[in-house]
């Protein structure tokens, strides 16, 4: 019963940090078709961001939840502005770019901090289930998780910014003829993806090994996951999040985690192979 | 008085095969213009090049005073230029209502009233504003095209090719609808059409264009007769 709850416990928090690593990628990808290969730099960028503000005497909390994704979301604008639109509908060449980009940011990094492991102590301690023991942080990143769904999903569903956003990424032309600026909406929208990805390196920070190129490990399984979610931002991040973590947490028990993220990645080519236009192109048709 | 809109010597291509090979035609404030043309004529491409969609290769484009042949389409849509493209162009996974707000997008405020307002002239879609836009039909997808563009409250309307797959009681509806709106809001509206009834029933002014070209005034006899040979220069 304890080793059901832990596992329980554990195939969730896989789901809700496959989420958050997710969600900004998502934004970016299903509103505007870019492809942007340097979101494991984003990543790492608001880990760097996190720890260097915690190590430097600001509340752990405010490093993760405020300074991360901030300072992403600036640097978002930056890129943006200087880089990606240009790139808009020019599907490969985003992916070159964004890619000499991902290796831009890593050496820049790794220069001014070193090829070295940075680290911030998990907050909040553990509690034990009968024999186990697991952190509290566990249900922080839950919380956050859900948070985070919560106000996506509300700005996109319930705002008028959302609504103008939804319209562009339908169609940018008729959206345009109705008085919206897309290239505005696109640069927000990037902003938005890139801040909501800085927090998710953030309060990743105490549970990752931050390195420069620790974004590596998380691109191609955020990739996959947006790609197997189909169109639909949050339904779409939200059921292949949630089903690519419980297969990884699962296939990592009963093996070992090695195991655990080729299966993810097996199984993601079978659910690609039986659904193309992802699970929320199937099953949740003109949801947000 | 000077014209609401002025085209001149206007040029435009998709890459590199032109479609309009110099338009020249002015309109006045209050006028209804329509532009009458067959398939592959050019009449969606002025469309789009004078509402900024397409950029113009040559000539001008003024619009109350302006020139905006250089402006992109979002501001020539905040000078007053309204389209209701051809293909309706209606958001499909958002609401009736939300295509209607789009209608605002524009504006500093969101402002329930003006979309009431326009809600009266289309009493069609008071009971749909929960339907998806995708599930309308082609005549109901029309009229809130026509409802959306109105909620940005243009001072011109471009409306291009409005009787396209539209089921005849809906046409009579349109035009009816047009009709009063004319009165009601003081509108000018330029009407790009196959269809010569509906252009007859509501141009004051009809020009026909060819290859690119507008080739001149088409006499109203000739309209009401149905005798247009357009195939002539």
């Amino acid at each position: 019963m304890d080793l059901v709850a832990i596992l329980g416990l554990n195939v969730v928090n896989g789901a809700a940090s496959l989420f958050l690593l997710c969600l900004g990628l998502a934004i970016i990808f299903g509103m505007m078709r870019i492809i942007n290969l340097a979101h494991g730099e984003f990543v790492m960028l608001g880990a760097y961001a996190a720890v260097i503000a915690a190590n430097a005497g600001v509340n752990i909390f405010v490093a993760m939840l405020i300074v991360a994704p901030l300072f992403v979301g600036l640097v978002g604008i930056v890129v943006e502005r200087c880089l990606i639109q240009f790139l808009y509908g020019r599907l490969v060449d985003s992916m070159l770019a964004t890619w000499g980009l991902s290796l831009l940011i890593i050496g820049l990094v790794t220069t001014i901090f070193g090829n070295t492991m940075q680290g911030v102590p998990t907050p909040l301690g553990g509690f034990a289930i009968g024999a186990y023991r697991t952190s509290y942080y566990t249900l922080f990143l839950l919380a956050v998780a859900i948070a985070m769904l919560a106000l996506v999903y509300g700005v996109l569903r319930y705002t008028r910014f959302g609504l103008i956003a939804r319209a562009v990424m339908q169609n940018p032309e008729m959206a345009a003829v109705l008085g919206v600026n897309p290239a505005r909406v696109y640069m927000a929208t990037f902003a938005l993806g890139a801040a909501v990805t800085g927090l998710a390196g953030g309060v990743l920070a105490p549970v990752s090994g931050i390195t420069p190129v620790m974004g590596g490990a998380y691109v191609a399984k955020a990739f996959i996951t947006v790609v197997g979610g189909g169109a639909a931002i949050i339904s779409g991040t939200v059921s292949a999040s949630g089903l690519f973590g419980f297969v990884n947490q699962l296939g990592a028990y009963f093996t070992t985690p090695v195991y655990g993220e080729v299966i993810l990645f097996v199984s993601a080519i079978i659910l690609i192979r039986l659904l193309p236009q992802g699970i929320s192109g199937r099953f949740f048709k003109g949801t947000v | 008085m000077s014209p609401l809109l002025a085209v001149e010597g206007l040029r435009a291509s998709y890459g590199r095969v032109p479609i309009l090979a110099g338009v020249d035609f002015t309109m006045a404030e209050g006028e209804f213009l329509g532009i009458l043309g067959h398939n592959g004529m050019g009449k969606t491409t002025l469309m789009r090049t004078i509402m900024g969609s397409l950029p113009a290769t040559a000539g001008s484009i003024h619009f109350a005073g302006t020139d905006v042949t250089k402006l992109a389409t979002h501001q020539r849509s905040r000078l007053g230029l309204g389209l209701v493209p051809q293909g309706r162009e209606i958001f499909p996974t958002l609401s009736v209502e939300e295509n209607m707000r789009m209608g605002l997008a524009a504006a500093k405020r969101e402002d329930r009233a003006v979309i009431d307002g326009v809600l009266q002239d289309f009493p069609r879609l008071v009971r749909l504003l929960d339907r998806r836009g995708g599930a309308l039909s082609g005549g109901e997808q029309q009229l809130l095209a026509l409802a959306r563009c109105l909620c940005a409250k243009p001072k011109l309307i471009l409306l291009d090719e409005p009787t396209e797959g539209i089921q005849p009681s809906i046409i009579e509806e349109m035009i009816e609808t047009l009709q009063t709106l004319r009165r009601r809001w003081s509108l000018s509206m330029i009407i790009v059409e196959q269809n010569l009834d509906f252009i007859t029933s509501l141009s004051d002014r009809v020009l026909s264009i060819q290859k690119g070209r507008i080739t001149g005034e088409v006499d109203r006899e000739r309209l009401l007769s149905g005798d247009v040979a357009m195939t002539a220069a």
